[in-house]
């Protein structure tokens, strides 16, 4: 049985999708068997960071209404064979998930691969709570201001109080990681420090992803950002948070503290 | 309790429970325009009967007609709330109903379990949320004299007794952090977190509110009008706190206070704050 994960912020723009997409690869190429579901119905933007989006036939909603049958649906990435993904509906609402059309969809995922990577809409309605229903693992992307880490702490309550593990009284494994991370305006004070991130929110580190042009780049041309240059930094940053999820203790660095020295320097000169 | 009035109570399935009411949140209201004083909204806790009817209804009047005989002045000056939640009726029939209990003395105050269509202007007003208390012992055949004697008399002390030992379930310990959008509500007493309180969560307690984490969001304590409650927090970055309904919101909190484990009481109408230890 595959492990689901729920990649969700409640806030929108935090990085969801390019998460989603970049641990995704990460996984597939380590080997492992992942899809990865986008929920964001209506609004559907996987596909295009996977560079996907001419090959969408089916969609998840089809195969919830019985329209096309779970194989037809699922795309194939033509660059890590592992890897697979289940596109949303661009033309439906979300009113066309069902939690049993979801559960059986879920449940037949589980079964086929080692990840389901569920990449949650934003919000706390409907689509982010049928996302995060049945999920083993959550991720919790936020950014180091504080209209993030307040909409991901909102999420938090929800993935203790509405998910399938929390109502069965059992415990959801939830992990932080911290997207859009800018070493230069940390150095400035202009954003969250990451100690008060993770004292407020209160769960494990998952992983640092600093902000990079890098991840720009590669959502333009259709390609999540570990498959796209497997050694710029948010890369190996999203390597090391897939180790760290399959349990492995790996020491967390913060962007920039390596070079806090010239960082100094430049700040002075700056200033 | 007779074997008679066990059977009454099985056959006519005539049950008897007290809820509590209406355990509104405390809000102050302030009338800027023309009123210098502020108007006070308190929330408070009764303890109340509420009468399940059974169909036929001839048949659950007669048990409590039978009821009454036996324990006169039983259902007098007692709040009664009529639960019909599951019960087919129509407003004809559930005005009748209304009408026929208060031509035994039965006064309903409020009605529980009924669609809106059912309740017009001129019947006792919707209630929800109730939650249970302990089952309520109608006098037996046999005692009826001392019993009603007894219930007669104090009938406010006996209301309170016969509910559940209120203070004996006086705090609420959460040992998780409270999250943005959550609501700790506890009006019967005191509430301890183990854990932060997140930006956008509230904590509403009847007694006192300790945070042993940093409190970012709201804490109103004493809400059913205890005025003698505090809140303490380890690290305070609160949106709000109100004590007895005097509040204070974070631009009047002094701000050498932020960061720092502090303590809020109420003296007169303002509250006080100082840091502790």
């Amino acid at each position: 049985m595959g492990k689901v994960i729920v990649v969700t912020s409640g806030k929108g723009g935090v990085g969801k999708t390019t998460s989603s997409a970049a641990l995704g690869a990460a996984l597939a190429q380590n080997g492992e068997k992942v899809v990865v579901v986008d929920f964001d119905v209506g609004l559907r933007n996987l596909d295009l960071v996977m560079g996907a989006e001419r090959r969408v036939v089916y969609d998840l909603v089809n195969v919830i209404q019985g329209e096309a049958k779970l194989p037809q649906a699922l795309i194939r990435d033509k660059r890590v064979e592992t890897l697979y993904l289940l596109p949303a509906s661009q033309t439906r609402d979300k009113d066309n998930l069902t939690p049993e059309g979801v559960e059986k969809v879920i449940a037949a995922l589980k079964k086929a691969f080692d990840w389901v990577i569920c990449d949650s809409p934003a919000g706390i309605e409907r689509g982010a709570t049928l996302a995060m229903r049945h999920a083993d693992i959550a991720i919790v992307v936020t950014n180091p201001e504080v209209s993030s880490v307040r909409d991901s702490d909102r999420i938090i309550g929800l993935l203790d109080s509405k998910t399938l593990k929390a109502e069965n009284g059992e415990r959801m494994e939830k992990h932080l990681l911290l997207t859009r991370y800018d070493p230069a305006r940390a150095e400035r004070g202009d954003m969250l420090k990451v100690d008060d991130v993770l004292e407020i929110l209160s769960i494990p580190l998952l992983g640092i992803i600093p902000e990079s042009m890098d991840v720009l780049r590669a959502s333009n041309l259709g390609s999540p950002v570990t498959l796209a240059d497997e050694g710029s930094a948010p890369s190996r940053a999203y390597f090391d948070a897939v180790r760290r999820l399959k349990g492995e203790a790996l020491p967390v660095t913060v962007p920039g503290e390596r070079r806090s020295f010239f960082g100094k320097l430049f700040g002075r000169k700056a200033a | 309790m007779s074997d008679l009035f066990r059977e009454h109570a099985v056959n006519l399935l005539l049950t008897i429970s007290p809820i509590h009411l209406g355990n509104q949140k405390l809000t102050k209201i302030t009338i800027v325009l023309t009123k210098p004083r502020p108007i006070r909204l308190k929330g408070r806790s009764f303890l109340a009967l509420s009468l399940a009817p059974e169909l036929p209804l001839e048949d659950w009047l007669a048990g409590l007609d039978d009821l009454a005989d036996r324990s006169a002045g039983f259902f007098l000056r007692r709040p009664v709330v009529l639960d019909v939640d599951g019960l087919d009726i129509n407003k004809a029939e559930l005005r009748k109903l209304v009408d026929d209990l208060g031509q035994r003395k039965v006064r309903v105050m409020g009605i529980e379990g009924a669609r809106h269509s059912l309740l017009g202007p001129d019947m006792p007003p919707a209630m929800n949320d109730g939650r249970p208390a302990s089952d309520f012992e109608p006098p037996a055949e046999g005692e009826t004299d001392e019993a009603t004697e007894a219930q007669d008399a104090p009938a406010v002390e006996t209301v309170v007794a016969a509910g559940p030992p209120i203070q004996a379930t006086g705090s609420l310990v959460v040992t998780e952090p409270v999250r943005s959008g959550q609501s700790v509500f506890f009006p019967e007493g005191d509430v301890t977190i183990v854990g932060s309180v997140a930006s956008g969560a509230e904590v509403v307690a009847g007694g006192s509110i300790h945070v042993y984490g940093t409190l970012r969001g709201r804490a109103l304590a004493g809400t059913t009008g205890n005025g003698s409650a505090r809140i303490f927090c380890r690290k305070l970055e609160a949106e709000m706190m109100a004590i007895d309904g005097f509040y204070l919101t974070a631009e009047d909190m002094e701000p050498d206070l932020r960061g720092r484990a502090v303590q809020v009481w109420l003296e007169g109408h303002a509250l006080k704050t100082a840091i502790l230890g």
